[in-house]
């Protein structure tokens, strides 16, 4: 059972909900059933694990809508979705089912046009751009599917940045860049520029990136879209490594089913609205499937 | 993220396209070169001319025929169609008024010298014994020709350096005859070197004999263009220029309402007015330069435009990381000013070896000026900061989603 798994159980009991795996479709209701204050009432009961089983992501009743000309277009029609610290959750959708609108609200990158966000404790709805951006700077790790390095900027570079603008000074910038590197497996390719580097690689940059600041939650957008299969479960197998070692949340973003598998928890968008929401019983071990897997090229750094 | 980081990071972004970097920089390095250059060479005429009129000496005074205002018609001054100034006139004036110390006439006549097979074209100028006093103007060799020479209308002469080496080259020309329309003038004295008068003439290419000599022998009349007057003292200058005003116009008979038929100007009105014209020059120069400036700092902006748009994905990927719209902004608001600053020192170094080159190349003189040096400096910086507003702004005010798009 991993963390995240227990964290649900622990808090279903406290709010009476059945034990049991949450049926597709009813997890929406279960999360709604538990109001911040009455979590916080509740948090005080059970101290050990009140602190693993705060929500970093509280959206209530997310609406969005763009104006394309005289065109209004409801991208999220009342969202609401609670995730709590540790857990891995895929986001699912086909194009313009409101996915990639949610990530960026959840981002900060984009704000809502009605309805509350609260992340790591903080309504960050209302928040100005500046503002967002020292949320986005402390709170969030981002991963996109086409890397976003700087090019013709060293590996090791590229990790620092997030802390530049964090202001945290260049010897810990250092030492944690280097650590963040090592930790996905890129030690000895720190002065590496991303053309030098291969896909997988490249990806893994940008975890390491995403990492440096220490954020609440780490966000990726199809981070596998670009890679081949075998490099897309060794990403996954560093995600996995970073959610049950360290306890990371990760939102993921991706199309594919497969990829999704390797979640504890799957939520569908369709039309703006969430269709689906439920828990993978038995994810996919990434790491065991990199053992299974016929030896290509195992990385040698 | 600190200022030196950002410093670094401007650094970075323009060595990776050192090519353009280059030759967006080329027009605030031509700008800046040509002001300082421009400037300099302003300044150096001026310091020249300075130096010339303070050296004719400062208690001096310039009594010539015809009125001041010679405009079109009444090209009168100097030029000898006017016979309003008189050798009795000076005369009176060396006599009358107590402010004065030393009078010269001078008769200028442009005339031929020849030495055996050698001749010259120069300015036979006539003065009196006085002159070298008057002028602070010394013989180099010989003597200048004395009181009696000018009694009897000797037929001696006195020769600028220009003329000496070019009649008698690498020989002494004392005590040899010099023919002027066919009659001899003996050498007495060659002057010391005098150099390039304000108007950029050389003094030396010219000659002097008595007044008298050059009134009766060569030119066969009585008039006097200019007379250069000697105040006792710098102070008396204003002094005697008044009174000779009073006492020349008593002489000529002139009526309240009548104007001078002459003019008396002190150095002080000659330096204002060569001053006033190089001012002018030097502001002239320095403005078109300017202009250069201006176009240099266009290209900036064009340059930055281009560098916003085409790193809108990196733009993208700094905001989305934490980065504020005001460390994006001041990134390229950084960027540059660094373009143009460094623009502008490569100007500076430029400008100041122009104009220490003009000397040597052209023989102009220069003074390279500190103020166009820090007037510069803080002109580039400002360009930078003016044309690289708008990009900068730009760039800060992009969508980080839209500019992750952005392929």
């Amino acid at each position: 059972m991993t963390a995240a798994e227990t964290v649900v159980e622990q808090s279903g009991r406290l709010s009476n909900v059945p034990t049991q795996r949450l049926g597709r479709g009813e997890a929406m209701q279960a999360t709604l059933e538990i109001s911040p204050q009455e979590f916080d009432a509740r948090a005080e009961v059970v101290a050990p694990q009140a602190e693993d089983a705060r929500p970093v992501i509280e959206l209530e009743q997310i609406h969005k809508t763009y104006t394309m000309g005289d065109v209004e277009v409801h991208a999220l029609r009342g969202i609401s979705l609670t995730i709590k610290k540790g857990e891995f959750v895929a986001i699912m959708g086909t194009s313009g089912s409101g996915k990639s609108t949610t990530m960026n609200i959840i981002g900060c990158l984009d704000r809502p046009t009605k309805g509350r966000y609260i992340l790591d404790g903080e309504d960050v709805s209302e928040m100005s751009k500046d503002e967002r951006a020292d949320i986005r700077s402390q709170k969030l790790g981002f991963v996109f599917q086409g890397f976003n390095l700087l090019s013709r900027t060293s590996a090791l570079e590229n990790v620092e940045l997030p802390m530049l603008y964090a202001g945290i000074e260049s010897a810990e910038r250092h030492s944690r860049s280097m650590e963040a590197l090592r930790s996905v497996g890129l030690a000895g390719r720190e002065h590496n520029h991303p053309n030098q580097l291969s896909g997988g690689q490249q990806q893994r940059v940008a975890i390491a990136r995403s990492l440096v600041n220490r954020p609440a939650l780490i966000l990726a957008d199809e981070p596998t879209g670009n890679l081949d299969s075998r490099t897309s479960v060794e990403v996954m197998e560093i995600f996995q490594k970073l959610n049950r070692e360290r306890g990371i949340t990760l939102v993921l973003v991706t199309h594919e089913h497969d990829i999704a598998e390797y979640a504890d928890r799957v939520v569908v968008f369709k039309d703006g609205r969430i269709k689906e929401d439920y828990r993978i019983e038995k994810p996919r071990d990434a790491s065991r499937e990199l053992k299974l897997l016929p030896d290509v090229e195992q990385d040698s750094d | 993220m600190n200022i030196l980081m950002i410093i670094r990071v401007a650094f970075r972004a323009l060595v990776r396209n050192k090519m353009r970097a280059a030759l967006t920089m080329l027009g605030i390095i031509i700008g800046v070169s040509a002001v300082i250059a421009m400037v300099s060479i302003g300044q150096g005429a001026q310091a020249s001319v300075q130096a010339q009129i303070e050296g004719m000496g400062t208690n001096l005074l310039f009594v010539s025929a015809g009125a001041q205002n010679v405009g079109g018609v009444r090209s009168g001054a100097g030029d000898g169609g006017t016979n309003t100034l008189t050798v009795d006139d000076l005369e009176a004036i060396r006599r009358e008024v107590p402010s004065v110390a030393m009078v010269t006439p001078t008769v200028n006549a442009r005339l031929q010298l020849v030495v055996s097979n050698q001749n010259w074209n120069t300015t036979v100028q006539g003065v009196s014994e006085q002159y070298p006093d008057v002028r602070k103007w010394a013989t180099q060799s010989g003597t200048f020709f004395t009181e009696a020479d000018v009694r009897s209308a000797a037929r001696v002469i006195v020769l600028g350096q220009t003329i000496a080496d070019n009649l008698f080259p690498g020989a002494d020309p004392l005590g040899q005859s010099v023919r002027v329309m066919n009659l001899p003038f003996k050498v007495v004295g060659v002057m010391a070197r005098k150099g390039q008068d304000p108007q950029g003439r050389d003094q030396d290419d010219t000659a002097f004999a008595p007044y008298t000599a050059v009134q009766k022998k060569l030119l066969g009349n009585t008039r006097v263009q200019v007379a250069y007057v000697s105040a006792i003292s710098q102070d008396a200058t204003y002094t005697a220029q008044t009174q000779i005003t009073e006492l020349l116009r008593q002489r000529h008979k002139l009526s309240a309402n009548e104007p001078n038929d002459f003019s008396v100007r002190n150095m002080t009105d000659v330096a204002e007015a060569a001053n006033e014209t190089n001012n002018i020059m030097t502001m002239l120069l320095g403005s078109i330069a300017g202009v250069s400036l201006l176009v240099g700092g266009i290209g900036i902006m064009n340059i930055m435009l281009v560098s916003v748009t085409e790193r809108t994905r990196e733009i993208g990927i700094r905001m989305a990381i934490g980065a504020r719209s005001s460390a994006v902004r001041r990134q390229f608001l950084i960027e540059s000013i660094v373009l143009s600053l460094t623009g502008g020192l490569i100007g500076i170094l430029l400008g100041v070896i122009v104009s220490v080159a003009i000397p040597r190349m052209i023989g102009w003189p220069t003074l390279v000026s500190t103020a166009a040096i820090i007037g510069s400096v803080i002109f580039s910086a400002v360009v930078g900061i003016f044309f690289g507003y708008y990009p900068a702004r730009k760039a800060a005010g992009l969508d980080p989603i839209e500019a992750l798009r952005y392929e």
